[in-house]
This record gives C-alpha cells, structure tokens and sequence, in this order.
C-alpha cells in the first residue's frame, strides 16, 4: 500500500542501488577484463619487445612454478589456522570479561587496541621486538626458562605470521562476541541453572546457538581479509625462507614486481580469483545461511 | 549453599585475574613499542629490557626531521576522511533500498558485492596501477581515495544494511501516510535512527582506510604515502634502530589508537553485522 502513495517509488529504490552497484561493477570489471587480457599475451616490463598472443601459456608457466602449489597450500593454511585461533579464543576471552569484575571496562580497551594497529607496524613489532632471536621479548623468555631462543622467522616463518595476524584479528572476533553475548537471554541461563544444567551443558546448548550468527559474522569477515594477507608477509619474510611463507597474493606480487613479467603475474590473479570463488562458495554454502 | 558466597567471591578473584592477565598479554606488544619509543638506541636493544631509564623525545624529533612525519600524517587523515566520507555518500542510499524495498535479488546482490572484496587487491594490482599510470595519478591522494572507498565501499554496505533492516518499517510507513517527502523521511526518521549505524560504519571504514597498506605501498610513495608508507621505509636496512622504528611506529598508530578508545562503545554496537537480534 504504502509503497504506491508517492509516485516513482517503484523507480527510486533502483536508482538510489545505481552508484554503488554500478561503481563497484567497473572496480570489478575493469581491472578484471584488463587482467584477462595481459594473461593471454606476452608482457614483460625488462623485454618490451617481445609481444604477441601467447594463448595459456602464462598460465602454465605459473602453474608449473615450484612455488604455486606450496602458495595455495599456505595461503589456505594462513586463513584457516588464523580464523581458528581467534574464534577459539575470542569465543574464550569474551565469555571470560562478559561478566562484570574490577577493571571490566579498562581490560576491554587493552584487550580491543591490537586491532586499531596497521599491518606494517604489526609486523615490524613482532619482527623485531618480540621475534628477534637475541634482543627480543620472547628469546628473553626463552632464556628465562633456560631455554634455547628460537629464531621464529627463518625457522616457523608461516607459523610466526599466523602469530601476527591472529594478535590483529583476535580482537576483532572478541568484539563481536562481547557483544552477541550481552544479548543473552538472562532468565533461560537462570532457568537452566536451576534445571541443574552444568557450565558446559550451557555453554553447549545455549550459548553456542545464540552465538552461532556472530561466529558466521567473523568467519565471513575474516575470509574477506585474511585470502589476500600481504603486508604482514612483505615487510617481514618477504615470503622467505624459499617459499616457506608465501602466500597466493605474495607470489603474484613477486612475479609483478621483481620478474617485472605482467603476463604471468595477470595469470596468477586470475587464478587467485578462482581460488577466493571457491573458497565464497563454500563460505556462503556453509554459513550463508546465517547472514540474512 | 553456603559456600555459594565463598566460592563465588573465589570464582570472582580467578575470573578477574585471569581476565587482566590476558589482556595484559595482548597488549604488552603495544606497550613495549611506546616504551622503546622513549629509550636511546643504545638502551632500545639491552638485554634484559629496561623498564627503568630517563625518557628521551629525540627519536620523534628525528622522525619529523628525516622523514617529514606531518606530512605523510596529513596524507593520511585526508584520504581516510574522504574515502569514508564518500562511501558512506554511495553506500548508505544504496543499503536505504536494499532494507526498504528489498527484492528477490537483494541477498544476490549483496553477496555479488561482498565477494568484490574477497578477490585479492594483488590481482587488480597491475591494472589499477597502469591506469592510474595512464591518467597521471600515480602517487596523488586522489587515487588512494578513490580506491580506499572502493574496498571499502562492500562492507559499508553490509553494515548499513543490517542496520537499517533494524529500524521498523511501520515508522517510515506512518511517516509516508502522513506525507512526507523523501527528503523528510530521510531527515526526521532515517537519519535519527540510522545514526548509530552511518556512526559505526563510518569508524570501522576509517580504521580500515588510516590502516591500508597494501594500496598505499604500492600507488602512493613521496608524494601522497600515507603513515603505512612512512612506516615501512623504516624496515629493512635500519632494522636494528629499534627506537626510531617505534617512535615512527607510535606517532603512526597513536592517532588512530586514540581515537578508536574513544569512540569504542560506538564502534562495538556497530560491529555485530545484524549478528545481535
């Protein structure tokens, strides 16, 4: 009814979606149908006179690179193993502050801060301050406890990045959570208390379910930002030792900018593509449902 | 029963310390950065870490003096201010129509733009870059604003969304019976109620925009490098000048710090993505 009092209102709706859809189409389509065509030709920036149709085989070179294979794997690693550690403990810590105690509102702002942190400081600070196998934090509590230092980067490069990003993203998954939990509902959890339910009985049956919307939330946010991780990578292994910590974003980059060869760097995108298709698939398969 | 006080004042003591010990954990990277920050290069790299010595401020002295700090500090307030002003311009519109007349394609579309943004920005790298070569764009603010807003601009929308579905239909309804135009709709229903929404979405997108690194390293470099930039040319060969690093570190992330402790209560209620009925 209310929809037909005011003329053009079936129109409006359309053209008030118009910028941004359309926007964000040529931010997609642009640089895609570019893309495309730099993979299918011969383009190196150190041989501009070598051009021509090359057809796939970008692609092949790519694909046949030594490093492709351990990039997706690690690229896959990086997202799973990072979404893992901050739903596990950000689920953790935000039941461990939802109740109030001494400090509640000041442990929050500690706990928040390593969010507002950009990546390159991120990584600088954990590479050289806490990682650094002889003046930092950590080979100092290594020392402490009598043990050998342990040189993070060159010896657990991906394990140490996985590190970083979990300390950005952790916050993120507990301010989430903070909040769906402050929305409980206070009589089932006494009713259930009274029910003689134990803590774990709670947790399972009733925290879990009304948390499992906010848990879609971060999964799905962090797969946004976590498939194409490269600062981290770039201002502190460089993708290194060999390709112990490259990642499908940091190999194209390599192929870019220090091979100079945009045809096949084009390819790999295009491949990154693929992979981040069949990773939302899955995504909106398995979570989808959560997110109307 | 009777223990009830007894253990649930224990329990209160274990929650407590347990809470403060982590938070204590997560921050203390923070912390040891803004205290390097104030050391002698010399006493930056002691071991054992010194907590105890006389602060100096040299080091943001040199950091403004080598590497020009206010202005890699102006590049990064106008790029997050604008490409977050102009988001919020495309996208609340945008997010409006998809809560208040929402059509069969409205959760396709929505999905179509959040997966723009999981493409990784490594792919549309070369492209963008050689069309902001072409236009002579290369290293100006305007490019990093313009592409700021778009990665953005998908999330905004969601944000927005979830938002708006939450104000009640019934009072836009009443509002269209009694007349009202589009403009008054808008400027007595939709932008008080919305305002918590455009607030939250605004701060994340400014967050994310002062944070961005990847776009910033590779589009902006002298002229419009942004604090990230500013931060990263202190990595490799001057690994080791731990002091200087943090204090550049700190006089980048400190605004950003500040400002997001401020408006975290704002922040956080925005940030459930409809996660919260």
């Amino acid at each position: 009814m209310a929809e037909h009092t005011r003329a053009g209102s079936r129109w409006l709706p359309r053209i008030l979606m118009t910028p941004a859809v359309v926007t964000l189409f040529l931010w997609m389509i642009v640089p895609l149908v570019m893309t495309i065509y730099f993979s299918v030709i011969r383009y190196n920036l150190m041989q501009p006179d070598q051009t021509g149709f090359v057809g796939l085989m970008n692609y092949e070179f790519f694909m046949t690179d030594p490093d492709f294979w351990p990039a997706v794997w690690n690229t896959l690693v990086l997202l799973g193993s990072v979404v893992l550690i901050t739903v596990f403990f950000g689920l953790a810590i935000a039941l461990l502050i939802n109740d109030p105690f001494p400090g509640q509102g000041f442990v929050r702002i500690l706990l928040i801060s390593p969010f507002f942190v950009m990546p390159t400081v991120n990584a600088l600070l954990w590479k050289h301050m806490m990682m650094n196998p002889v003046y930092g934090v950590l080979a100092q509590i290594w020392t402490f406890f009598g043990l050998e230092p342990v040189n993070w980067l060159t010896d657990y490069p991906l394990f140490s990045i996985i590190i970083m990003v979990s300390w950005q993203w952790l916050p993120f998954a507990c301010l989430i959570f903070m909040t769906a939990l402050q929305s409980m509902d206070r009589e089932q959890l006494e009713a259930a208390g009274m029910d003689g339910a134990t803590y774990w009985q709670k947790l399972w049956y009733l925290y879990m379910p009304h948390m499992a919307r906010s848990i879609s939330v971060v999964i799905m946010i962090e797969v946004i930002f976590l498939l194409s991780i490269f600062a981290e990578i770039y201002t502190t292994t460089s993708g290194g030792p060999g390709n112990a910590s490259t990642n499908l974003a940091f190999l194209i980059f390599k192929q870019a900018q220090l091979s100079f060869d945009v045809g096949v760097a084009s390819a790999g995108a295009l491949l990154a593509v693929v992979l981040a298709n069949i990773v939302a698939v899955f995504l909106i398969r398995m979570i989808g449902k959560n997110l109307d | 029963m009777q223990s009830s006080p007894n253990s649930s004042s224990g329990k209160l003591i274990i929650r407590t310390v347990a809470a403060w010990l982590v938070a204590l954990i997560l921050f203390f990277p923070l912390l040891f950065l803004a205290v390097t920050a104030f050391k002698t290069e010399g006493q930056a790299i002691a071991v054992p870490s010194l907590w105890v010595f006389t602060p100096t401020l040299e080091n943001f002295v040199e950091v403004q003096a080598r590497s020009n700090y206010l202005h890699f500090a102006w590049n990064s307030v106008v790029t997050s201010v604008v490409s977050t002003v102009l988001g919020l311009l495309i996208a609340a519109p945008a997010a409006y129509s998809m809560a208040f007349s929402p059509t069969k394609r409205t959760k396709d579309i929505l999905m179509w733009m959040l997966s723009t943004k999981m493409m990784p920005a490594v792919g549309a790298l070369v492209p963008i870059y050689v069309i902001a070569q072409t236009a002579g764009l290369l290293d100006t603010k305007f490019a990093l604003i313009v592409v700021f807003t778009m990665s953005n601009l998908p999330i905004m929308v969601w944000m927005l969304y979830s938002h708006f579905k939450d104000i009640p239909h019934e009072i836009l309804e009443a509002s269209r019976m009694d007349g009202a135009n589009l403009w008054d709709e808008f400027r007595h229903v939709l932008l008080p109620l919305g305002m918590g929404g455009l607030a939250s979405t605004g701060l994340l997108c400014l967050v994310l925009a002062w944070n961005e690194a990847f776009w910033a390293l590779n589009l902006g470099s002298a002229k419009a490098g942004t604090l990230a930039t500013l931060v990263a040319s202190y990595s490799s060969p001057e690994g080791l000048f731990w002091a200087k690093l943090s204090a550049a570190s700190l006089m980048a992330i400190a605004p950003i710090i500040v400002f997001g402790w401020f408006s975290q209560k704002q922040l956080v209620q925005g940030l459930t993505f409809g996660a919260v009925k």
